[in-house]
């Protein structure tokens, strides 16, 4: 549940699949055209999946549906990728010698 | 008054969207037919070289170290003939504010924008220059908006992207972000029709100018610190304002290197596909933006792009994905530097060309880039692993963009591959002539300039061309 000024994200499609540009691989032109964005809820309460519109950081209005209450950064460093320990080792040992 | 949002309508309205948000007509440096003005577009902005540098430097951009990459050269030189293997530095542009080049472009843009009296700038971009329009914003005291092509249809983000949308969020920008396809373009129209902000295009005389100064900083660096000039500056390229600006740059400063373009093959690879969007690594300084934008520099945001790379550029190299993953391991393990990926193609390119020049000579990859989580090449890699790329240790030669990246298996295997400049040049010639009954004289000179070659060798593209459609 969110209330008015939380800081939330919204999602909507700009256009459907039908109404996006003739210039368009396949696979491209069978999906919506869609956007995201974060700002202060206007509506007074609502639950995540309502149709809503929030002010954004620099004061323009949007509209769509809530998807997330203070939107986390979820991007880290990933899987370890053992691989780059193998380049590291032979090059180190190329320039500096092995021991 | 209502106004119609449809697509049609909106980008109906381009000409005058751009012209109020950037205060530049175009229309004056048209001749009416394929030649236009492009000197005088870019002496227009009212900023001379100077000017620009006295702005960056009022606003902490450029001015940025050259280091010499000692171990690399050793590397290089491991790898060459002998008496092969040129001096390799890069130009710590990484040290800008927001940790790129980028901010050159930025600075220019958004002074002006505030000098003109608008309220806040917008700028269309994925890349590092989001962040720099939202330091600089940030810095001058304006609004910021950037507009990025971030998901696929299933949600999924490209880890750099997301990256640095919340780079620009951390310096006060908002960030619209939107699905694979360049209808980007249009949801930018609307947000400048809708705010009146300036467009700080990447692709305007304002922000290709701001470039100027990185080249006319290299052809002073290297003859203060080392008593001479470089011999080969590699840029790398996508959009192509790098490149030309840096070269202008270059000339400006009367420095005689090449100038050598380098891009990342992703060939194969569809830069508009949902499906394909998150099987890249890379998401800037490709082939996918580099060649079409040097065949065609107009298809960008603007009507007339200020970033023109064919007409400066003396050769054009690709690089593997997993060249430059290499490389960037490399900086990090030989020179103790960390820097994201994107930026070390120009120092991947490089490596391979160093190898094929004298010992006494100097080559500079031009650029550094900042890394953090998403941007850097643990969890690229990890993200292509996880969409099913495979990841192998071998020849890169045989890598195929989109389905493996192959790291070299000896250093001796990072070999930039030539692209075929005369096919670019080529093709740039045949889209400009298309449809067009009669050429004028100054449109052959014109397209000269483009191509960077003889009217001769126009008027025989030309020739072939119309022989080939007949």
């Amino acid at each position: 549940m969110a209330k008015k000024n939380d800081w939330v994200r919204i999602h909507r499609n700009v256009l459907t699949a039908d109404q996006r540009t003739g210039k368009l691989p396949e696979d491209t032109k069978q999906v919506p055209f869609e956007m995201w964005v974060k700002g202060h809820l206007m509506n007074d309460a609502a639950e995540i999946g309502d149709k809503v519109t929030v002010t954004t950081i620099v004061g323009r209005e949007e509209h769509g549906t809530l998807i997330e209450v203070n939107p986390c950064y979820t991007l880290n460093y990933g899987e370890f990728v053992p691989e780059i320990l193998t380049i590291d080792k032979q090059l180190r040992a190329k320039l500096f010698g092995g021991n | 008054m209502i106004v119609d949002r449809s697509y049609q309508a909106v980008t109906g309205r381009m000409s005058e969207i751009i012209e109020k948000a950037m205060g530049v007509d175009y229309k004056k440096y048209e001749s009416g037919s394929i030649a236009f003005d492009y000197e005088r577009m870019m002496n227009d902005t009212g900023y001379t070289l100077e000017d620009v540098i006295r702005i960056q430097q009022g606003v902490n951009v450029g001015n940025t170290p050259v280091f010499e990459l000692h171990n690399l050269t050793k590397l290089a030189r491991m790898c060459a003939k002998p008496g092969k293997g040129a001096r390799i530095f890069i130009k710590d542009e990484a040290s800008n504010p927001a940790g790129s080049f980028k901010e050159r472009r930025a600075a220019t843009s958004v002074y002006h924008a505030k000098r003109m009296g608008y309220k806040g700038v917008i700028a269309a971009t994925s890349g590092n220059y989001g962040a720099a329009v939202a330091s600089q914003a940030a810095m001058q005291g304006l609004k910021c908006i950037i507009v990025q092509e971030c998901y696929d249809s299933k949600g999924v983000g490209q880890p750099e992207i997301v990256e640095k949308a919340r780079k620009c969020e951390a310096l006060g920008a908002e960030v619209l972000q939107l699905s694979v396809g360049p209808e980007l373009f249009y949801e930018t129209l609307m947000m400048l029709e809708d705010t009146g902000y300036f467009n700080a295009s990447l692709y305007s005389a304002f922000g290709v100018s701001g470039v100027e100064t990185l080249g006319w900083e290299l052809g002073h660096q290297f003859l203060e610190k080392y008593g001479k000039h470089p011999d080969v500056v590699v840029c790398a390229n996508a959009g192509g304002g790098n490149l030309t600006g840096t070269a202008r740059g270059l000339i400006k400063a009367n420095c005689p290197a090449k100038v050598v373009a380098a891009s990342v093959d992703l060939s194969g690879l569809s830069m508009a596909s949902d499906q394909q969007f998150n099987r890249k690594s890379f998401t800037t300084a490709h082939t996918g933006f580099g060649v079409p934008y040097a065949t065609d520099p107009d298809h960008s945001d603007v009507p007339r792009s200020a970033a023109r790379p064919l007409r400066y550029m003396d050769r054009y190299v690709t690089v593997k994905q997993g060249e430059v993953f290499y490389i960037t391991e490399a900086l990090a393990n030989l020179e103790g530097m960390e820097k994201g990926p994107a930026g070390n193609t120009s120092l991947a390119a490089a490596f391979s060309l160093a190898q094929e020049m004298d010992e006494d000579q100097i080559i500079v990859a031009q650029e550094t880039e900042y890394t953090g989580a998403g941007k850097h090449l643990q969890p690229q890699l990890s993200f292509a692993r996880r969409n099913g790329i495979e990841l192998l240790l071998g020849d890169p030669a045989d890598e195929i963009p989109g389905t493996n990246i192959i790291f070299p298996s000896r250093p001796e295997l990072l070999r930039a591959q030539d692209a075929d400049l005369d096919h670019m040049k080529y093709s740039l010639i045949r889209r400009q002539i298309r449809g067009v009954e009669t050429l004028t004289d100054s449109d052959i000179e014109y397209l000269a300039q483009e191509v960077r070659a003889s009217r001769a060798y126009v008027l025989k593209a030309i020739e072939e061309i119309k022989g080939a459609v007949k």
